[in-house]
């Protein structure tokens, strides 16, 4: 009954011919099978997360899509290094960047170029941007009993119109299409600010379709800019540089900028 | 054809119950009783919040079946989202409601659209909305006990007329003229209740749903963003509005002018600087 705990057991096969999506274990242990031991000789709780920081924002306009995550990896209030990248490219046209834990990021980083390969084998062309959206979703829920602990923002552009869409999501696989999100340690600081200037929440006046103003590359550029610098200025968990991706249908532009490394 | 795949499997008989319990003192100082306890309890003891809360509605009347709901989406106290779209479109003749887990909602109705569509295939007939629910509560009910979190509605229109269903992650499954689902139920049912009757006309119903989840929306504050409301016909659903429930909706049920009518005239006898403050709020709620 104390069998180490094995993570494959709660794993569904990925590349089996299984065809239900997820399956229910086929026989689970009766807890009362258990011998009792006493509170004293109990093992420390079992904890296999961790949460090393960070801020990823995504947003997108008319003819490009913006991808941006800070560098800081940190491990509680220490920082082991300032060079971890968060982001990912998964085709000519999509870009993922993912905070929360490192290991299940590389994990599902790794899991997902694995999965666009074998799409590419099969099909003789990339995935697009709405399929890659919707497998990011399947691969989270894939393990909805034992989550992977992070926080994606997805961005590119569509194949066909060039147009920008970035897709946020919550650690089992909830997503939804949109034109900027923020997830991380600096959610809660720098969310609410590019929903004011990206797309116009304060302007009750306006109506709700003229709301959304449409920002230039180089003024969303400058804005991601600002608002990874002020969360740096505010959020212990982001900081040392910021990666930039920009998307457009000329191709995947990277950039680094510098922030506060304290 | 094969039989449905996730039949062809057998499952040990477990005490769930047991699970539930993992706070009573007895039982957090017996060690983990297995791999599934155990795995449980590290799952639930890790900062992760799921989208949660809601208020979504949809009763039967004389023309169809009107569904109504928020967007709103928390994280804790945090807003997730406040643009959901919590009305799963499973196909032209099916609309699922979400409330409790966004993602066990999204991928279990979209799972649901796809066993639809294989139905159709095999009896060259559409499914019928007890068929299509029951689907649904026997999937759910394979995982009772694991921690899924579903409140849904599923709304069609069959052979045999309008009919709606509410399904949860209990296995529950229950056939019924109204329904409200959600932290904001309460407030909803009690507009809806008040005002519904069997023979609306469609423009009525559809404004009855949109004021018992404004109503949800005002005092829920699990509730809000904008409200968006179908309608189920014989010739399948159609889409009727999508509202800011907390600007366009509040000005025109609740409107501004109320609250800063009545500060003025208890500012009345006041000195002339809180007149200011007065002016000003009227002028920035004028909007």
């Amino acid at each position: 009954m104390d069998r180490p705990l094995s993570h494959s057991s709660f794993l569904p096969p990925l590349f089996s011919s299984a065809p239900h999506p997820l399956s229910p274990p086929h026989s689970v242990p009766h807890p009362s099978a258990a011998p009792s031991v006493n509170a004293a000789e109990r093992p420390a709780r079992w904890s296999p997360y961790q949460d090393n920081g960070g801020t990823v924002v995504a947003l997108a306009g008319r003819d490009y899509a913006i991808v941006a995550a800070d560098t800081r990896f940190s491990v509680s209030f220490s920082i082991p290094t300032r060079e971890f990248t968060k982001i990912t490219q998964l085709t000519d046209r999509v870009v993922l960047a993912s905070a929360g834990m490192g290991a299940d990021r590389q994990y599902l980083h790794k899991m997902l170029h694995t999965r666009l390969a074998m799409y590419r084998h099969q099909h003789q062309r990339d995935m697009s941007l709405p399929a890659a959206a919707q497998m990011l979703s399947n691969t989270l829920y894939s393990r909805r009993f034992f989550p992977i602990y992070a926080f994606n923002v997805l961005g590119g552009i569509d194949s066909a119109t060039g147009e920008g869409f970035v897709y946020g999501y919550d650690a089992i696989g909830s997503h939804e299409q949109l034109k900027v999100v923020c997830s991380g340690s600096g959610q809660a600081i720098v969310q609410p600010v590019l929903d004011q200037q990206f797309s116009g929440r304060q302007r009750y006046s306006v109506p709700d379709a003229e709301r959304a103003p449409s920002l230039t590359l180089e003024q969303a550029t400058a804005l991601v800019r600002d608002a990874f610098a002020s969360a740096t200025e505010r959020d212990i968990h982001t900081g040392d540089a910021l990666e930039m991706w920009q998307i457009t249908a000329a191709g995947v532009r990277q950039t680094r900028y510098e922030l506060r490394k304290d | 054809m094969r039989s449905p795949h996730f039949l062809d499997r057998t499952f040990a008989v477990h005490d769930h119950q047991a699970d539930r319990l993992p706070t009573h003192p007895l039982h957090s100082a017996a060690p983990a009783a297995s791999q599934w306890t155990q795995l449980q309890e590290a799952v639930a003891a890790a900062p992760i919040r799921f989208l949660h809360g809601t208020t979504t509605l949809a009763f039967v009347f004389q023309h169809g079946i009107i569904v109504a709901v928020d967007s709103r989406a928390s994280m804790g106290q945090y807003i997730g989202s406040g643009s959901v779209r919590k009305i799963i479109e499973i196909n032209p003749y099916l609309l699922g409601t979400m409330a409790g887990g966004a993602a066990d909602c999204s991928f279990w109705e979209r799972y649901l659209g796809m066993r639809c569509r294989l139905y159709e295939l095999e009896h060259k007939e559409r499914i019928s909305v007890a068929a299509a629910s029951k689907l649904l509560a026997n999937i759910v009910y394979r995982y009772k006990g694991m921690g899924l979190s579903m409140g849904t509605m599923i709304a069609g229109w069959d052979k045999t007329g309008p009919q709606l269903y509410y399904v949860d992650n209990d296995g529950t499954r229950l056939h019924g003229k109204r329904f409200s689902v959600g932290s904001g139920s309460t407030f909803a049912y009690g507009v809806l209740d008040q005002e519904y009757q069997w023979d609306m006309e469609p423009a009525a119903a559809a404004e009855l749903g949109r004021r018992a989840v404004f109503h949800a929306t005002h005092r829920d504050a699990f509730s809000g963003g904008y409200i968006n409301v179908y309608h189920v016909r014989a010739d399948g659903w159609v889409n009727l509005s999508h509202d800011d429930s907390g600007i366009a909706k509040f000005r025109e049920y609740i409107g501004y002018e109320r609250y800063v009518k009545k500060t003025a005239a208890i500012t009345q006898e006041r000195p002339r600087e809180v007149e200011g403050e007065v002016r000003e709020a009227q002028e920035r709620m004028a909007i």
